[in-house]
């Protein structure tokens, strides 16, 4: 008996011992706003995939509240002709299988990301040369002078330029990279990872912080805890169930209706950390009438009421702003300019009017209604509303989300399966440069679906491109809020921001960034 | 032995139909893997390329050979999305939906068929009453507001349970424990309905039988009259609603796999269909129906076992 006795106790104390973690491990542990699928951050924008690859990966250069491009990954200098940008890379620097960054890592790197990104080919066109110049450093060099260079290597929306490994880099841009190796702050724990479940980091302990501030992406990236998890959950209130018992540390995307459940909580607070947020827009399909018309499309816009869609997409107006401004409010290039009906709740008698002088036959428009994502089911009912308040007819056709993605890139007749409007979401960054901003392109056929032709806004961003000081980029970004809004490339339908919650009893230095970071957050070891 | 045999042939073409038929119903639905990959600012050009190199772009007969071939080799693919092996994928989304089943099925069989028996045996009294009243409840509420509930009692206010997640019996058996108790419940409130109601009604037509007659005639006490005679010869259907019942619980149980945030089977098939990723969805349903062959096939069986005038 004795000896059963002192088996069973013996292997209670090992079944504890592999039970515990170690006493002084500390783990944050997060639901992002959606579930890592998709690891490659050059081969899709999803947002989760760039979140993702801000922590394991890190950038030549980057983007500080300010708007700021500073040194990160390198220190870099441009010739006094404007035509060469030489990159000096940071000493120290490693990736997570243990090698040295190297300058013919960051060439491979950036040039697959020129083969996706916008900001990236357009740096490609005017490339003359990109080649290393010395163990630590390597140059680029234009035909001609582009400003905007930096501030697309510093991008910090989706197709952001990470570093990675030549061997990973040299995977063709069409391909999704399968491992990740980065020379981020956290490493990326390939064996623990589950698609769409759960993704894990490790701290890099090799990893070299650059100097200066901590900033949003730029400064030093200090990591105060040994792993973050990314947790999926698909139901929020099960989220906030969970931040409640402490079972959670972050929760980064709380819907808004469910926010009174955690006010006046002691120990969890709550913030909108992303303080430009993000932008509902419309857009039609400039091929086919009713929308080839501009008096139609002008219509359109004068029906459109901001105030009402984001009253039924968000409901509190603390967390919405009226905002008629394209490039983003509280954001160096915002302007309103010809936004006047959609900021005071749109204009019915002027849109009457507008049709009444278009070729609209009455012919009713499809317009595609995603049902299965929340933040996008309010805008296409409210337009529908609006635009039949104008005489417009309206076919709006409920749809999954996917099924509207593979739709909208048809280019048949809306009665054969094309269609005439949809709505999307974008985060401010997205759409906050003229340069980046995918929706102002202008080039029929090769520009974003809806297809516009439009001479006069392709001048204006080669004006923008060309700029050489903020003022000169202001000047000309003036031009394209009032060339859009008189043209109706799009519908600008107002600002709105998602709050975080987090546990103030265990984590500490939560900071702004467009989205959530990691680095510079400490957790108590109590739990 | 030759029954089974016979069975598990029969059990191919069947799993052929289903093959082909998920395939072109995937391939007949609105959706590109491509465009979903490659998100917002893909162009035109930029998709295409996405599409060859996912083999998207081939003909359909090419794409279901090849698949098929795969298949017979043992290779179910990779997933579009992820680019993970969809074996690898499936594997560790199963474990947690097995496991929530079994105890789901276990709590629910041995709640539900004493209540039913015993609603039976008191048939019309105020027993019986409270047992369908019962019944009816676990019927009508919807499953995750029960769940929801049982998070806020048992979770919230006496932190007695956490409030979510899974974690594998093998790293953390207390952990596991604790977080199966309540989505278990949850589900079983559903199951204890079903079959304590098909425990009821089975048994209430087998005690009308003139063999229980004849039972209670020669003297044999109440309780030997239902055990013995009745219960294992009500056992059939019961037996059918136990089977499909956890046919249904592998095949996945979305809504309560996101209430308690549970990575199992129902999960997966979901963010696979929103996701159109081919090949996952293609393995969720061919081991979905493979299951259904399996049970159906185990139910058949064990009708022979309760029942000795079923003869295969």
């Amino acid at each position: 008996m004795t000896a059963i006795w002192k088996g069973l106790t013996v292997a209670t104390a090992l079944s504890l011992s592999t039970a515990l973690p170690a006493l002084a491990e500390t783990t944050i542990t997060a639901v992002m706003h959606s579930g890592l699928r998709v690891i490659d951050p050059v081969i899709t924008t999803a947002h989760i995939t760039r979140d993702n690859a801000f922590m394991v990966f890190d950038t030549l250069v980057a983007l500080n509240s300010d708007f700021e491009v500073t040194p990160q990954m390198a220190d870099f200098e441009l010739s006094d002709d404007g035509l060469t940008y030489t990159f000096t890379l940071r000493d120290g620097l490693k990736w997570h299988d243990g090698g040295d960054v190297t300058p013919a890592d960051c060439i491979a790197s950036i040039k697959r990301w020129m083969q996706r990104d916008g900001g990236g080919q357009m740096i490609a066109d005017k490339m003359q040369s990109l080649e290393a110049t010395g163990p630590n450093s390597f140059a680029l060099t234009l035909t001609e002078p582009f400003p905007y260079t930096l501030e697309a290597m510093a991008k910090v929306s989706s197709l952001a330029l990470f570093m990675m490994p030549e061997r990973l880099a040299n995977t063709p841009a069409d391909q999704a990279i399968t491992e990740l190796v980065g020379s981020g702050p956290f490493k990326f724990m390939a064996d623990e990872f589950q698609p769409g479940v759960k993704v894990v980091y490790e701290k890099f302990d090799d990893y070299v912080p650059s100097d200066g501030p901590q900033s949003w992406f730029s400064g030093a990236k200090v990591v105060n805890v040994d792993r973050v998890e990314w947790v999926t959950m698909p139901d929020a209130q099960t989220t906030i169930n969970a931040l409640m018992n402490g079972e959670i540390d972050f929760m980064e995307a709380v819907p808004v209706d469910l926010l009174p459940i955690l006010d006046g909580m002691p120990d969890i607070d709550n913030a909108v950390l992303s303080p430009l947020g993000s932008v509902a827009v419309g857009r039609m399909n400039f091929k086919y009438p009713p929308f080839d018309d501009i008096k139609v499309r002008q219509a359109a816009l004068a029906a459109m009421s901001q105030i009402d869609t984001l009253t039924a997409l968000i409901g509190n107006p603390d967390y919405f702003k009226v905002c008629g401004a394209i490039f983003g409010c509280d954001t160096p290039l915002e302007f309103a300019d010809g936004s006047e009906d959609l900021t005071a709740g749109g204009n019915v008698d002027k849109a009457k009017a507008l049709l009444a002088e278009s070729s609209y036959d009455g012919t009713p428009i499809v317009l595609m209604q995603p049902t299965d994502v929340v933040t996008l089911t309010a805008q296409p009912i409210v337009a529908a509303q609006k635009l039949r308040e104008a005489g417009f007819e309206v076919d709006m056709q409920p749809m999954d989300w996917q099924t509207l993605v593979t739709r909208r890139a048809s280019q048949a007749d809306p009665a054969e399966g094309g269609w005439n409007m949809f709505f999307t979401n974008w985060i401010v960054p997205e759409v906050s440069n003229p340069l980046a901003n995918i929706m102002l392109n202008g080039r029929g056929d090769n520009a974003w679906f809806g297809w516009p032709e439009d001479p006069e806004i392709e001048g204006l961003l080669s004006d923008y491109a060309a700029a050489t000081d903020l003022d000169g980029q202001k000047s000309v970004a003036e031009q394209i809020q009032a060339h859009v809004m008189d043209n109706v490339n799009y519908i600008h339908l107002g600002q709105y921001y998602s709050p975080s919650a987090w546990r103030s009893d265990t984590l500490s230095g939560v900071s702004e960034a467009p989205f959530p970071i990691f680095w510079g957050l400490e957790k108590s070891v109590s739990n | 032995m030759l029954y089974l045999l016979r069975r598990a042939l029969a059990a191919i073409p069947v799993m052929l139909v289903v093959a082909v038929f998920v395939f072109l119903l995937l391939r007949l639905t609105p959706g590109d893997p491509a465009a979903i990959l490659a998100g917002d600012m893909a162009t035109p050009e930029q998709l295409e390329r996405i599409r060859t190199s996912l083999g998207l772009n081939e003909p359909l007969t090419v794409q279901f050979f090849g698949w098929m071939g795969d298949l017979l080799r043992g290779d179910f693919g990779t997933s579009l999305i992820s680019g993970k092996p969809v074996l690898d994928l499936v594997a560790d989304r199963m474990w947690p939906t097995i496991w929530i089943a079994l105890i789901t099925i276990t709590l629910s069989v041995i709640i539900a068929v004493p209540m039913g028996v015993v609603a039976a045996w008191k048939h019309k009294t105020w027993i019986d009453h409270i047992v369908m009243t019962f019944s009816v409840l676990g019927f009508s509420i919807p499953v995750f507001v029960i769940g929801y509930l049982l998070i806020k009692l048992f979770a919230l206010d006496l932190k007695w349970l956490p409030v979510q997640g899974y974690v594998a019996p093998s790293k953390d058996i207390a952990g596991f424990a604790a977080r199966s108790v309540l989505p278990a419940l949850t589900l079983a409130s559903i199951y204890i309905a079903l079959i304590a109601r098909m425990t009821r009604a089975s048994l209430l037509d087998v005690l009308g039988e003139d063999y229980v007659r004849t039972a209670r005639a020669k003297g044999l006490t109440e309780k030997r009259v239902l055990f013995r005679h009745a219960l294992r010869n009500a056992a059939v259907p019961v037996m059918t609603v136990i089977g499909t019942g956890f046919a249904l619980l592998i095949s996945g149980v979305v809504v309560t796999e996101s209430v308690f945030n549970i990575p199992g089977l129902g999960r997966l098939t979901v963010d696979s269909i929103f996701a159109r990723d081919y090949p996952v969805i293609q393995a969720l349903i061919l081991l979905t129906s493979g299951i259904y062959v399996l049970v159906n096939l185990l139910i058949d069986l064990s009708y022979s076992l309760l029942d000795p005038r079923i003869r295969y």
